[in-house]
């Protein structure tokens, strides 16, 4: 049996860039910054590539929600290896107010619509940090959920995913159709070459909007404010363990 | 908890600080390099009217040369003088992609224009002078040079290992006593059956010791001059010694000499004879593309010094924000944008209408303008990275800081591929030309 894999895709700021917080506190700046794949979805394509090169899955479809920029990230995701692209389009009004659940509702509909075997999604988004689509994308399904996966095999009509626990390492066997989360050591992602580059402006990008696909996007949640963190106040340097315990007793905290 | 429970952990931790405090001086020693990008960087390609593609091509480029060569091996290569794991890298630049940006995609290449190439190169360069004029001479001197010259069978039979990287190229022109003056080469190559039998030997050739198919140049009568490809398992062929140079460490350099070297008549390149022509063709495209390097090596040069002026304070204030360095950091981004805005200019230029003059025997209209942007961005390129030295002060003359090395690799361009000297003296000619056929 060979897998359809569906893989989430979010178009983010780039790791790398300092994040400045909007005047009015409603968000942070977004325009004119420079903006990637998601870190954790660029390990969750290359999972999903690599199962098609170990001909485990069939086909991979990468899947963005967003403004027509998230295309770019679709781009890239065709360039590392995926067979065809979803792009959910958002307007940006609606973009900023879109919400795990609502990204949830559109993957577990694509996921019926398109027959998928596999939901893959990053663990987390590094804008926001909410750690929750794949969750409610298996709760919508009612599908068995592997999150924080370092490794996934194939295991008859099972996957075998070994996952990073608090503890050490956790191993599960799930009932496919199943959703998983990949975690930072699950592989490291390949680069997109200039070839496939070239080559994945050719690969179709199929558009839908979330009314196509039955998905209200009014939020669930409302942002009242949006702050940089406090700033750390200097601490003090204590000469060795004696003066340091002293300090501590001093400040009442032992 | 109890307090000597807690004290043993304390004390642990003390310890544990200490360890990575002195890790981190040992790590910080090996190399003072900024990652961080110039703020000014993303306009840069707004301001030269980049397409999309162009973009992403460069970003493309800059994440694989970032990730793949980060500047401690970079420093480690030019301090040992040799790459150890020059031909892994050849094939990863190869599975990248980037080592036939100019050829046809049928051999494996990227069918884009010299633009591009040159966009590449500036790329490479940035992160490492030498592995880019390595590149340079591969992807230029050599593969470029094969798909414009080359009959369809040595196409077939070189290109697409060129371009994937199994193979490395590279062109050999120069001898002791034949730089500029190239055409009173001595390398003699005589007819024998179906095999010409080459004896003599070749100076100062790029890639020379790392090369398995080199472009090179021959004297068949008193003043014909063929191209042959050479193969370094061919019989009589042998490299000489590799040459220690002041900058561009990494790339090799060598003395390539044959002793009755045969090399089969299939591998002549164009016609008996007529190799000035194949030489001279390949010219204006070489030093528009090897201008790509100083380009590289100029941004690199600014992208370090700008941090470092706002990081180093006297006085109680960020060395950058003196008057007297002010000017140094103006001088250096005009001039960095200048050169930007020349060659990026001829390059499209070339691109554009290079059909009308690509059949052309000789020099073109273009060639005043290729020589004058390589001969133009190289002297820059050293001008910026003494001022990058001359910023960074007691520590850009240290080899901790990258700067020195930027400036030994900078110094190359005014001398490799044309001296500035010929390159003036090739402009005035062009230029003469102009007046005296009136």
């Amino acid at each position: 049996m060979s897998l359809r894999v569906l893989v989430g895709c979010k178009r983010v700021i780039d790791y790398a860039v300092k994040i400045r917080v909007k005047p009015d506190k409603t968000g942070v700046v977004t325009d004119g910054v420079k903006h990637s794949m998601n870190p954790f979805d660029e390990i969750a394509v290359e999972e999903a590539v690599r199962m098609k090169e170990r001909k485990i899955a069939s086909e991979v479809i990468a899947v963005s929600c967003g403004p027509s920029t998230s295309q770019e990230t679709l781009r890239t995701a065709l360039a590392m290896g995926a067979d065809k692209a979803i792009h959910v389009e958002v307007d940006p009004k609606d973009y900023s107010n879109m919400q795990p659940i609502h990204v949830s509702k559109i993957l577990a509909k694509l996921a019926k619509d398109e027959k998928i075997d596999v939901v893959i999604v990053g663990k987390q988004a590094i804008d926001d940090d909410a750690n929750q689509t794949a969750q409610m994308t298996a709760a919508f399904l009612d599908w068995p959920q592997a999150t924080f996966a370092s490794k996934i095999e194939k295991d008859g009509d099972h996957l075998k995913v070994t996952r990073e626990v608090d503890g050490g390492l956790e191993t599960i066997k799930v009932k496919l159709p199943a959703v998983i989360s990949s975690d930072l050591r699950l592989n490291e992602p390949r680069y997109a070459t200039l070839p496939n580059i070239m080559k994945a402006k050719k690969k179709p990008i199929d558009k839908k909007k979330p009314v196509d696909l039955g998905v209200d996007l009014s939020p669930k949640i409302e942002v009242i404010s949006v702050e940089d963190p406090p700033v750390r106040e200097a601490g003090a340097k204590v000469k060795d363990v004696d003066e340091l315990l002293a300090k501590l007793k001093e400040l009442g905290r032992i | 908890m109890n307090s000597r429970l807690l004290r043993k952990q304390l004390s642990k931790l003390f310890e544990l600080r200490r360890n990575l405090k002195l890790n981190n001086r040992e790590k910080s020693q090996n190399v003072a390099f900024k990652e961080a990008l110039s703020p000014f960087a993303t306009m840069i390609d707004t301001v030269n009217g980049l397409t999309k593609e162009q973009c992403e091509l460069r970003s493309a480029v800059r994440q694989f040369m970032e990730k793949e060569l980060p500047q401690q091996k970079v420093q480690e290569i030019d301090k040992k003088g040799v790459f150890d794991e020059f031909r892994s890298f050849w094939q990863k630049l190869g599975t990248m992609g980037l080592l036939g940006v100019t050829a046809p995609a049928k051999y494996g290449g990227l069918d884009l224009g010299y633009f591009e190439h040159t966009l590449v190169m500036e790329e490479i360069s940035r992160v490492c002078g030498a592995i880019a004029l390595s590149f340079g001479a591969h992807s230029n001197l050599c593969v470029n040079q094969f798909v414009l010259n080359g009959s369809e069978e040595q196409k077939e039979r070189y290109l697409p290992k060129l371009i994937s990287g199994e193979f490395i190229g590279s062109l050999a022109m120069s001898e002791v006593n034949a730089g500029s003056d190239v055409t009173s080469m001595k390398l003699r190559a005589e007819r024998k059956g179906d095999y010409f039998v080459l004896n003599g030997s070749k100076f100062w050739i790029t890639n020379g010791s790392e090369a398995d198919v080199i472009f090179t140049y021959a004297k068949t009568s008193e003043n014909g001059i063929t191209a042959f490809a050479v193969e370094k398992e061919m019989e009589g062929f042998s490299v000489g010694r590799c040459l220690d140079k002041l900058g561009m460490r990494g790339s090799p350099t060598a003395e390539l000499i044959f002793e009755d070297c045969k090399v089969p008549a299939k591998n002549v390149i164009g016609e008996v004879n007529k190799g000035v022509y194949v030489l001279m063709r390949g010219l204006d495209y070489e030093r528009l593309v090897l201008a790509g390097g100083p380009l590289g090596i100029m941004q690199m040069a600014c992208d370090q010094t700008f941090e470092y002026v706002h990081q180093r304070h006297q006085f109680k204030a960020p060395v950058g924000t003196f008057q007297l360095v002010q000017g140094k950091m103006a001088d250096m981004f005009t001039r960095l944008s200048a050169c930007r805005a020349y060659l990026y200019n001829v390059a499209r230029a070339i691109d554009k209408y290079n059909d009308e003059y690509s059949q052309a025997v000789g020099t073109t209209a273009f060639t005043k303008y290729c020589a004058g942007t390589i001969l133009y961005v190289a002297e820059n390129c050293t001008q910026v990275t003494l001022d990058a030295i001359q910023l960074l002060g007691g520590n850009g003359y240290t080899n901790d800081y990258i700067v020195a090395r930027l400036l030994r690799d900078a110094k190359l361009y005014e001398i490799g591929a044309g001296t500035s000297e010929m390159r003036r003296w090739l402009i005035g000619r062009e230029l003469n030309k102009e007046y005296l056929n009136r």
